[in-house]
């Protein structure tokens, strides 16, 4: 009798929290994560709606109103960020310049993300010789600049969204490559996988539901990370004149087209920098946060 | 080897460690009391989980900082180690008190040779030359049973098996002529042919040197073997002290007799007949912690063992337990 | 260990050859560079002239094997802007950017190792979340907005600095730090996280059994071990901020070799520009090749295998 009382301390720690409850809690237990996830949705809400919140067209030139300052700094809520050299209101400038950050970070995420995730994958389920040909491709690929070899792309091919969509998902594959090349070796050794495979399931289908699911998470992590890279290369490109050309708003393109007043008015150059800075912070914070969230034990 | 009347070497007294965690506050150990003699080899015995390890780190001021450690005493030879500051812990660890850890495969640092490892344990605490602390080391080593002692010297931990790491761990425990040694399961990672060479070295060593040790282990022949004393630790608490003998010949505590079912031996264990098991699973210890803690799992508890366990037994033998002579009954009945 | 240093190079110097062979292909990917050369208003026979006069209308193959025979003796061809032979124009220039390399990565390492140590002896303290913060953001830092903030602030609203140009130390000082930033945040988080690793483990406690105080237990046993795939690391990073070196390098008007880089692409020079992308990987190469190398030298384990 009395031992059947004497138990009731161990049945409460068997009947823990579900995973999902687990993982709600950790998610907002996160503050980078919340941070990160807040910003980013505000930016897609930003750039998706970008008509409707830009007060003005972003092309629309107007010589008689150019480096108009912003209301912070004594200008009118006419332009709340004030104009550029060429008298175009600064704030919409910066709303479509999120969607074109948003459109390339994300596109060349994809593309170098489907390179990237089936070579690695490839190479970590076949190993040997498939193996050696990735893990020398990935060597050849880290050993080139990647500016460098951006810029003389873009130069010789012309700036274009396209151009720099394209040239940035051929190039930033190497992480994916690299992490799910590490992530496969680690799921193929388990027992499910051996599992499968001895009841003949097709290599196809090893991969696809054997595989995959298990290391979706840490692709997802590489995504956002390598989001925020090629937002900052094309950033980078934009600035030193080979990425998007002008009249396209690109965050970097205003910082390089401030440049040249920033003796005089430093706000043109601060606002896209800070913006940039803000949205590329909030991409890491989240793909640090997920990591943290799915492997609890990578940050002790 | 047991002198009563001498003042023990080391004397701990209501050592409790404490971890504080999000669910709550752990007690990891509880009320520990024990003596220990020049010379003297005290086995602590218990499952994993049981505190064995935290105690003795707890004697070697190597805690977590997160564990709260509280003592009435902790006296070794004079030195109340309660009160010592971390300056003075430094100066005793690795001089006259050594510690031996589990795993050899991974106790010594990997970037530095075995002599560079062996004359740093000693020229931390003398003021030798190099020539000197490397002509100890040649000699510890010598004793621990290495050939080709000099020639080890310039080798670095991967090139050695675990047994052969094991005996260099052992000589670097006693380059400084320690008068305690706590050695934590020190054979448990090894293989098995190997374990008991490497035991009875270190026993030799002791007797021979007159140093005194605390050999934690879960192998409870290990202990019959070498044990003066014995110490049954279950769920954070001593439950049963005493000589090796008394402990053995005459256990009292329902756990300490568990265990002692749970071994084959020759003559008395029958053939055929599946060898005894403790049913149950060890107690959380995580919060408010009162009476016995073995009662979940005790086939004799009642609800007078909810409350608290007074110390029975007379000194040496001590143990916990309300209804030793119950049990003894009941279990006489079973058999 | 002389095998592994073989093997290690033969795969160094697959990868190099991969690498002209791919910056070599650049040319042709406008589709024809004799055209491209020519400019948009030439004429017909004008290209064609020009096909000649580079070779271009041999088989690329053979064009590659001809530049490659020449590229390994030091000879890129001579550059279409400024009709100097490229080596001549690359050396020039290649001093002011391994000087910016050298101070970058030193400037990088000085912050980073002692910055992710203290973080690891005491985490979630105080220093750690300023390191964190540190490293979170140094990695959404646009270089080139940083470089142009470090301007206004220390060079024009300071005066502290000068802004741009390469003749004295004080013109080192920003591009530096700047430089320095990019790899900073990779770094310190590789050691943080080598350093946290290493003090949990057992040889750790071993040598505080010993009784080595806490400074001997940092520095000679844990960070030793700690610091091994910390330098393959900064290796990296030093090629990747040679590469980099273009971007700080127009910000500051550092006339180095990533200035030309730049300066070439926009003049369409490709014999230039294929010449830098070449050298910049081959020093990507050779210092992962010779971290490699120390790193086995670093850590006894490899040493002997």
């Amino acid at each position: 009798m009395a031992m059947q009382k004497n138990l009731d301390p161990l049945l409460e720690e068997i009947s823990g929290p579900t995973p999902a409850q687990v993982l709600r809690k950790r998610v907002v237990g996160h503050k980078g994560l919340i941070f990160g996830l807040f910003i980013v949705f505000l930016l897609v809400l930003v750039a998706i709606f970008a008509p409707l919140l830009a007060p003005h067209s972003p092309y629309e030139q107007s010589l008689g109103n150019r480096m108009v300052e912003p209301v912070f700094m004594g200008g009118t809520w006419e332009h709340p960020l004030g104009t550029d050299h060429l008298g175009r209101d600064y704030l919409s400038r910066l709303i479509y310049g999120a969607r074109v950050s948003l459109l390339i970070g994300l596109v060349a995420a994809l593309i170098s993300g489907t390179i990237g995730t089936a070579m690695g994958v490839a190479a970590g389920y076949f190993g040997g010789k498939v193996d050696a040909v990735v893990t020398f491709l990935i060597n050849v690929r880290l050993a080139m600049p990647v500016v460098l070899v951006a810029l003389a792309v873009v130069a010789i091919l012309g700036g274009s969204l396209q151009v720099v969509i394209g040239v940035l998902g051929l190039l930033l594959w190497d992480r994916f490559a690299v992490v799910m090349r590490a992530s496969t070796l680690q799921v193929r050794r388990r027992e499910y996988v051996a599992a499968a495979q001895a009841i003949g399931a097709s290599t196809s289908r090893v991969v696809l539901s054997e595989i995959m699911p298990n290391i979706v998470n840490n692709l997802i992590v590489i995504v956002t990370l390598e989001m925020a890279h090629a937002i900052l290369l094309e950033a980078t490109l934009s600035f030193l004149g080979l990425g998007v050309q002008p009249p396209t708003p690109s965050w970097g393109l205003m910082v390089s087209e401030g440049k040249n007043m920033m003796l005089f008015e430093p706000w043109l150059v601060l606002i896209p920098g800070v913006v940039l800075f803000v949205l590329v912070l909030a991409i890491n914070l989240m793909g640090d946060g997920l990591r943290d969230v799915t492997a609890p034990d990578s940050r002790s | 080897m047991t002198q009563e009347t001498e003042k023990p070497l080391l004397s701990v007294r209501g050592l409790a460690l404490d971890i504080p965690l999000a669910s709550g506050m752990l007690h990891a150990v509880r009320g520990i009391d024990f003596d220990l003699h020049r010379g003297e080899t005290l086995c602590i015995v218990g499952e994993s989980g049981s505190g064995k390890s935290l105690t003795s780190l707890a004697i070697m001021g190597l805690l977590d900082k997160n564990i709260r450690r509280s003592a009435e005493r902790m006296d070794f030879n004079g030195i109340e180690l309660t009160k010592a500051s971390n300056r003075q812990m430094r100066t005793l660890r690795g001089d006259r008190i050594a510690m031996i850890f589990q795993e050899p495969m991974t106790s010594l640092n990997p970037a530095y040779t075995i002599g560079d490892q062996l004359i740093e344990a000693l020229r931390l605490h003398r003021k030798v030359s190099h020539q000197v602390a490397r002509a100890r080391a040649i000699e510890l080593l010598e004793k621990v049973g290495i050939t080709a002692a000099e020639s080890r010297l310039s080798q670095y931990p991967h090139q050695l098996s675990g047994g052969l790491r094991q005996r260099v761990v052992i000589a670097m425990a006693l380059m400084c002529e320690p008068e305690l040694i706590i050695a934590d399961e020190p054979t448990t990672a090894l293989d098995v042919t190997i374990q008991a060479q490497i035991l009875s070295l270190l026993v030799e060593l002791t007797r021979e040197m007159n140093v005194a040790m605390i050999l934690i282990t879960h192998d409870l022949g290990v202990v019959a073997r070498v044990a003066d004393k014995v110490g049954v630790m279950y769920a954070g608490e001593l439950v049963e002290t005493g000589p090796a003998s008394d402990v053995f010949g005459q256990p009292m505590h329902p756990y300490t007799r568990g265990l002692l079912r749970c071994i084959p031996q020759p003559g008395k264990t029958e053939r055929g007949k599946p060898l005894g098991t403790i049913p149950g699973i060890v107690p959380s210890l995580v919060g408010e912690v009162s009476g016995c803690a073995f009662r979940t799992r005790c086939l004799h508890a009642t609800d007078t063992c909810r409350e608290a366990i007074p110390e029975r037994g007379e000194a040496p033998h001590e143990f916990l337990c309300i209804y030793p002579d119950g049990a003894l009954n009941a279990e006489g009945e079973l058999a | 260990m002389l095998p592994f240093i073989l093997k290690r190079l033969g795969l160094a110097l697959l990868v190099a050859f991969t690498v002209s062979f791919i910056s070599f292909s650049l040319l042709f990917l406008s589709g024809d560079p004799a055209s491209a050369l020519a400019g948009e208003t030439a004429s017909g026979e004008d290209v064609e002239a020009i096909r000649v006069l580079y070779g271009f209308d041999r088989p690329m193959l053979v064009q590659y094997g001809e530049w490659l025979f020449q590229a390994v003796q030091g000879n890129f061809g001579e550059s279409y802007y400024f009709k100097l032979p490229v080596s001549t124009l690359i050396a020039d220039r290649l001093t002011v950017t391994m000087t910016l390399g050298l101070c970058g990565i030193t400037f990088a390492l000085l912050t980073a190792v002692p910055l992710g140590v203290a973080a690891a002896v005491r985490p979630n303290s105080i220093v750690d979340r300023v390191a964190l913060f540190i490293s979170v953001a140094g990695q959404a830092m646009p270089s080139f907005w940083f470089a142009l903030i470090l301007i206004v602030v220390f060079a024009i609203q300071l005066g502290w600095l000068p802004p741009s140009g390469a003749s004295t130390w004080r013109h080192f000082v920003m591009p530096t730090i700047v430089l320095g930033y990019y790899a900073m945040p990779a770094i310190m988080r590789l050691t943080r996280a080598g350093m946290l690793e290493v003090l949990n483990s057992d040889y750790i406690r071993t040598a505080r059994a010993k009784g080595a105080g806490e400074g001997r237990v940092m520095f000679k046993h844990a960070l030793r071990n700690a610091i091994i795939p910390v330098v393959s690391l900064a290796a990296v990073q030093m090629g990747f901020m040679l590469g980099g070196s273009i971007v700080v390098e127009s910000v500051f008007a550092l006339h180095g070799a990533g200035y030309l880089a730049w300066e070439s692409i926009a003049r369409n020079d490709l014999p230039t520009v294929q010449a830098l992308i070449l050298i910049f990987s081959m020093f990507y190469i050779i210092f992962t090749f010779l971290a490699d190398v120390l790193n086995a030298w670093l850590d006894p384990r490899m040493r002997s295998s």
